[in-house]
């Protein structure tokens, strides 16, 4: 039967490439990037060819990419680390700024914080999804240490405001910090031009290998460690480095800086045809921005339908998707995402998330085409809704 | 390499394929449930027929509507299929963790769906009864009132999709 990956936001594939230029290190180049010999040297040199690529992809400097194990170790290492170094005596920073949509590994981050005793601001958004950089303006006190707002969503796609709220920011005297785990390598990224202090990237997320990330630390940004040992990354993340990820993190950087412009805009033209042909299925809604949204991500909710019904009868059919149901989550909660931008409890019940990649192609999206609107059918058959409660 | 699936191949069969899903005419009693954990909503009629010789009143058809997860829907067919046939007092008897046996493994946070639909075969015997003037088993009557007080919350929870749904279907 055919299987359609419909699911890239959650993860992707190894990219055949990032996987031969990974293969050497762990069997032949093995050695430990810190040790002095020719097996170590051999080892840093590949790693540090891999973070002038990470760099490069968003025009940073070598010296200020930091690898870690994933998006979420570089949210905590970003919120803890700017917080514990900026929160003595003389300089009395405590209080956080972030938005109701980040990612968990940012909200949950900021919650454990509010129990060490910082204050911390959750924006609200738009019916988009978006931040109004002018509520962080308001929102920026005295003893604001740092305003973390995501460059895109990871559930419904919309692209933040970040330029002009770095701007505020900068002259605000605030750290910034962006978790740009789903917008990094799918569009571009300049950590100058958008006033970005620090950004979280990921590998497994640009067709590269789990467990390796990166954190961007601007020259001069006062930050403590959350993981102490023997030194490595410039004394911010010690661990011996995960050299073959951290090889397959810039090979897969480079490609994807390279073919965005082209992936991209085949990427768009594939999603708008499925908003647009997905959206005659009767009581259907796009959830985030039509426009401002990742290339790849496509949200939406379906009235008097379960999701996670959804996805299981989807995936017997051969479609991987996503879906921010409360009965698909482990605490039975809605999406707090869907939630933020306004939709009911019940709406966020029958949402469906389907992220697109580069494997895609314009017969998988026809494939969904014929099957999603026969399986919403079926399980609206099935609903007592439609007419038929309380007859 | 051993398959693995979020559900037991019993939970997707029935989830798949639910026997019994639909409405009847001319129902002899209908119950309304929801899950106030989940938001999960259900429905079900059933028809009954006495048996003159026993005198015993039998659930002759069933039938349910769900709005709900993978396991809400499987619950739904199952308990259908198990009350079918039964008299009133045995199909009272008809507990989760019957439901919970016959649909094999699930997981531990989809344990509620199976509550809902226990309360929904629950409140169409109590209308049944109702309507039949038939002495109602006190159990039954606290049931009853449990469900009929969640059912309320889940209503105004879904308040907006009810009139949603009026000004859609109803002018049809």
């Amino acid at each position: 039967m055919k299987r359609i990956y419909l699911d890239h936001s959650a993860t992707t594939p190894v990219d055949s490439r990032v996987l031969e230029a990974m293969k050497p290190f762990f069997s032949k180049a093995y050695g430990n990037a810190s040790s002095l010999h020719k097996f170590g040297q051999e080892a840093k040199r590949a790693m540090e060819e891999s973070r002038e690529k990470i760099a490069n992809a968003i025009n940073a400097k070598i010296n200020e990419i930091i690898f870690t194990s994933g998006g979420t170790e570089s949210d905590n290492l970003a919120i803890k680390g700017i917080c514990l170094a900026n929160k003595s005596k003389e300089k009395g920073k405590n209080h956080i700024i972030t938005s109701k949509i980040e990612h968990h590994a940012v909200l949950h981050t900021c919650q454990w914080m509010e129990k060490q005793g910082f204050e911390v601001t959750y924006l609200p958004v738009d019916k988009y999804g978006l931040v109004n950089p002018a509520d962080v303006e308001d929102a920026i006190k005295k003893n604001t240490c740092l305003v973390s707002i995501m460059l895109a969503s990871n559930e419904i796609g919309t692209i933040e405001p970040v330029e002009k709220i770095g701007k505020i920011c900068r002259e605000n005297e605030v750290y910034f910090h962006t978790d740009a785990v789903q917008a990094f390598g799918k569009i571009p990224i300049d950590v100058n031009k958008m006033n970005i202090d620090l950004l979280s990237a990921s590998a497994h997320k640009v067709y590269g290998p789990k467990g390796v990330g990166a954190l961007f630390v601007r020259e001069g940004v006062d930050i403590q460690p959350i993981i102490h040992g023997g030194g490595h990354e410039n004394d911010i993340r010690s661990g011996t480095e995960n050299v073959s990820g951290i090889v397959g993190f810039g090979a897969a950087s480079e490609i994807a800086k390279k073919e965005m412009k082209r992936e991209g805009e085949r990427e768009i033209k594939l999603r708008d045809k499925l908003i647009k042909e997905v959206l005659k299925i009767e009581n259907s809604h796009l959830n985030g921005h039509p426009t401002k949204r990742l290339p790849n991500n496509a949200n939406f909710w379906f009235a008097f339908v379960e999701g996670e019904s959804l996805i299981l009868y989807l995936d017997v059919k051969g479609i991987a998707g996503s879906t921010g149901s409360a009965c698909s989550s482990k605490s039975l909660e809605p999406s707090h995402v869907l939630l933020a931008i306004g939709l009911k409890y019940e709406e966020a019940h029958g949402s469906l998330r389907l992220t697109l990649g580069k494997q895609n192609t314009k017969e998988d999206i026809d494939y969904v085409l014929k099957i999603l609107p026969d399986v919403v059918e079926r399980l609206r058959e099935i609903s007592p809704y439609k007419g038929k409660w309380k007859q | 390499m051993k398959e693995y699936q979020a559900y037991s191949k019993e939970v997707m069969k029935h989830f798949l394929h639910p026997k019994h899903s639909g409405k009847l005419k001319d129902p002899s009693g209908v119950g309304n449930a929801g899950n106030l954990i989940c938001g999960d909503v259900m429905q079900v009629f059933i028809k009954v027929k006495e048996n003159k010789k026993t005198g015993k009143r039998i659930i002759s058809d069933i039938k349910f509507q769900t709005f709900g997860c993978v396991v809400a829907i499987a619950n739904s067919s199952m308990i259908a299929t198990m009350a079918k046939g039964k008299s009133l007092e045995e199909a009272l008897k008809i507990k989760k963790d019957d439901v919970l046996k016959k649909l094999g493994r699930v997981p531990p946070i989809k344990i509620h769906c199976s509550v809902l639909a226990v309360d929904a075969l629950d409140e169409a015997i109590y209308d049944y009864m109702v309507k039949n003037d038939l002495k109602i088993p006190e159990e039954l009557k606290k049931t009853h009132e449990r469900i009929k007080k969640g059912l309320k919350d889940i209503e105004h929870r879904h308040r907006e999709y009810f009139k949603l749904e009026k000004e859609i279907y109803r002018k049809k």
